[in-house]
């Protein structure tokens, strides 16, 4: 019985448009013929809070979030959320994330400090942790707010999903006025 | 065709699909959605209501009438609408009625997590609970159809995961020849006198009774033999929890969790060696299995708190658990409100001012987060105001002063009026502000009765909140602007100190709002690093937009700093600080 799912985990904070990555992921998965189910909370989280998407896909995905411990890919688009995650994660997972750092309210008010640590502690259980510069990357390609799309692009190059797929998906998801930027952001970020 | 479309989505797509004219709810996670997706059908007529029994009533009302009719709230929304429910079960529908209510098992944004499928039994109606966005679809259909059929309210049950979970639904057309509604009387079956409804009661029992049958040959109750050793009774989201983590085991998935199929169930019970049942919540499968005189194991094994999820059910069948990497300690991030929220100086003020705040339900209850810590209490919606006035009714006169009830606008309008007409006329000397920021905010900006808009977004009478209170008799009602502090802070004291009710309503719009001219954005601010001196001041109203930056030689002195991509120029964190070190940059 290998059902051969594949678990993704996208994780950041509220605002950062981690539901509309998670979309196309799911749509370009759809397109390509797999099973899928895609999980998260909306509500009180979108005020600032954590946010986990999950996304499941394969030939018959049962539970619609990731099992603890067997996430394959960690998608992250905030440095601490990245960390805060590694748990669900697999030993040997891919970690991919945006260079980025959100402050939460004690350390906004100065009563902690933000982590200085974070790169090193997630390079400690995953060696080979993809750390993306997605803002400069997306200025470079015209908009800095496809830096998610770059970042989608990184982790596209690790499923086995046709770039076509994606291509469609993109099309679907994003309004056409930011189309052309985010398909130019989704292939830089497939070279990295 | 196929789409991946959320629980919620699929649910509306049911509707459609089934002929529903009329939609009608108010919002409430993980609910919300389902009508904000039915107003993408022309054919539904869809709605908000005020609260969510005035949504059961005007669907009732459209079911009467004769047309088919949904109406969905989110768990508590029922505790609203238990009264209509109640005696619905009793008149039965004309067109078909369908309730639709999501639960939220481990409270991910709700104040308790009763379960829902103690009301269908309690209230004699039967409940359907899909697993999946197809089943979500399917099931609400079906579920049209076995109203009327059965002559009765059915009730669906989803929860967070499968409201807000995705999967692939594959389409389909709407049903056509449905009878046209036109008014039809039929006193006895429609009109509850106890003559009535002494008929009815016994009708509603048979027609249970036969759906208990009925149900252990219907498709959406499925048995799935595979290993014989184990055998597990499971519905909804759980289902597919068992199926991840004990593929093998033998499974009963339950479609109808009320009335249950007890032929269906002895006969799987038979055909295995050890019998479970795994259900978020309360034993409600496993008590009715267990009275039906058949062993098995539920909540010995499996918590009766929380939602489950694949790891916990690995734990409660003993089975190893993958090694989970620990990330070390990190600072928590609770969510917080946004840069520019009206509500934030009124609970700077209520702090200031130290008084003992009966809270409500909305964006406004993350002022009991720190910095603010301004909210004492919070039970449910609308409680605020009635809190106040029994709290007054026992405190000293001098602690009477100190008692404030603060409550949003849809709040308000919610269940709020009733309490603020008890108080005038008990004459409690609690003060009430109202935070009226013309939207219902934290479910995702919906339009209520005060806002001027419907949900089909066009243009509706506004109820006027100052004149409203007036008609209840509150004398004392005072309009302040929250964004500015000394005028806050000033009319909540005299407020307080009044001996009798008194109302302060707030004037500024949630930041939210994408209705043109409604809410402005000022011009951004910035701080002056010469000016400043590091004494924390504008830190103390938990603004996201301000970040304290520490020296660089890591000594305690640093300085604030303004985010000029968050702030949005409501210039309360100028009116905080001495040393004039904030200011606008044009
Ligand atoms: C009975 C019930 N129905 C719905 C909800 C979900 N809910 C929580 S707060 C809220 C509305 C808040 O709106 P408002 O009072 O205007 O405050 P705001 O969020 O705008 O500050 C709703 C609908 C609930 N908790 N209980």
């Amino acid at each position: 019985m290998s059902r051969q799912i594949t678990n993704i985990l996208l994780v950041g904070v509220g605002g950062q448009g981690i539901l509309l990555a998670s979309e196309v992921l799911s749509e370009a998965a759809m397109l390509a013929g797999f099973d899928v189910k895609k999980s998260e909370i909306h509500g009180m989280s979108q005020r600032g809070g954590s946010v986990v998407s999950h996304v499941r896909y394969g030939t018959e995905v049962f539970s619609p979030i990731v099992p603890e411990g067997e996430g394959d890919i960690l998608f992250g688009f905030e440095l601490m959320e990245t960390c805060r995650s590694l748990p669900l994660i697999k030993p040997g997972g891919i970690v991919v994330a945006n260079d980025l750092q959100i402050s939460p309210p004690s350390v906004l008010m100065g009563q902690e400090a933000y982590p200085a640590d974070l790169v090193m502690r997630i390079q400690d259980h995953f060696p080979d942790f993809i750390l993306v510069d997605g803002q400069k990357i997306a200025q470079g390609a015209g908009n800095v707010r496809a830096a998610n799309t770059v970042l989608l692009g990184a982790v596209s190059r690790r499923l086995a999903i046709a770039e076509d797929f994606w291509m469609k998906a993109l099309e679907k998801m994003v309004p056409p006025k930011a189309l052309e930027v985010n398909k130019a952001a989704f292939k830089i970020g497939r070279e990295l | 065709m196929r789409e991946i479309l959320s629980g919620n989505e699929a649910i509306a797509r049911g509707a459609f699909e089934a002929g529903c004219l009329v939609a009608c709810a108010y919002p409430g996670t993980p609910s919300t959605e389902i009508l904000e997706n039915t107003i993408s059908y022309k054919e539904i007529d869809s709605s908000w209501a005020p609260n969510e029994k005035v949504a059961l009533e005007v669907a009732i009302g459209a079911s009467f009438g004769g047309g088919r009719a949904l109406c969905t709230m989110k768990h508590v929304g029922v505790n609203v609408a238990a009264d209509p429910l109640f005696t619905l079960a009793y008149t039965g529908v004309r067109g078909g009625l369908v309730l639709v209510v999501a639960d939220d098992p481990e409270m991910h944004s709700s104040q308790n997590e009763q379960d829902s499928r103690n009301y269908a039994r309690f209230a004699k109606v039967p409940m359907l609970e899909p697993a999946d966005s197809q089943e979500c679809k399917d099931f609400t259909r079906l579920a049209f159809e076995l109203s009327e059929q059965y002559d009765t309210p059915v009730m669906l049950r989803s929860c967070t995961r499968i409201s807000h979970g995705k999967s692939i639904v594959e389409l389909g057309e709407r049903v056509t020849g449905l009878p046209e509604p036109r008014l039809e009387k039929n006193p006895a079956k429609l009109v509850m006198l106890p003559g009535n409804a002494r008929v009815r009661h016994p009708l509603v029992e048979k027609s249970l009774l036969e759906l208990s049958e009925a149900g252990s040959a219907m498709p959406l109750n499925r048995l799935e033999l595979r290993d014989p050793s184990i055998g597990i009774i499971t519905s909804g989201v759980c289902y597919q929890y068992v199926r991840e983590v004990l593929p093998e085991a033998s499974t009963l998935k339950l479609g109808m969790v009320h009335p249950l199929p007890q032929s269906l169930i002895r006969d799987f019970a038979s055909r295995v060696d050890k019998l479970y049942v795994v259900e978020e919540l309360d034993p409600f499968i496993e008590q009715q299995v267990r009275a039906m005189g058949i062993v098995a194991t539920g909540k010995e094994i499996i918590s009766l708190c929380g939602e489950m999820t694949p790891g916990r059910l690995r734990n409660a069948f003993g089975l190893p658990q993958p090694v989970a990497t620990s990330p070390g300690k990190l600072p928590g991030r609770p969510p917080n409100m946004c840069p520019g929220c009206p509500h934030r100086g009124v609970f700077f003020a209520l702090n200031q001012l130290k008084a003992y705040v009966t809270g409500d339900i909305g964006c406004y209850t993350l002022g009991f987060m720190p910095p603010l810590s301004a909210m004492d209490t919070c039970v449910c919606m609308g409680a605020s105001i009635g809190m106040a006035t029994g709290v007054t009714k026992v405190v000293s006169d001098e602690e009477k002063k100190k008692v404030v009830a603060v409550i949003g606008d849809s709040t308000f309008l919610h269940t709020g009026i009733n309490g603020l007409m008890d108080m005038v006329y008990n004459n409690s000397p609690a003060t009430v502000v109202i935070l009226d920021n013309s939207i219902t905010a934290m479910t995702g900006r919906q339009d209520n009765p005060a806002t001027g808009f419907t949900l089909m977004d066009d243009p509706a009478h506004a109820v006027n909140i100052p004149l409203l209170c007036k008609a209840l008799g509150v004398k004392n009602i005072r309009i302040i602007n929250p964004l500015d502090l000394e005028e806050t802070k000033r009319v909540i004291a005299e407020e307080m100190e009044r001996s009798e009710t008194s109302v302060v309503i707030t004037n500024k719009p949630c930041v939210l709002i994408k209705r043109e001219d409604v809410f402005l954005k000022g011009p951004v601010y910035a701080v002056d690093t010469e000016a400043c001196t590091g004494c924390r001041a504008c830190l103390k109203i938990g603004c996201p937009a301000i970040e304290w930056r520490p020296a660089a030689d890591g000594s305690k002195k640093g300085k604030a700093w303004i985010d000029p991509l968050l702030c949005t120029g409501c210039d309360v964190c100028r009116q905080l600080c001495k040393f004039d070190a904030i200011g606008s940059e044009k």
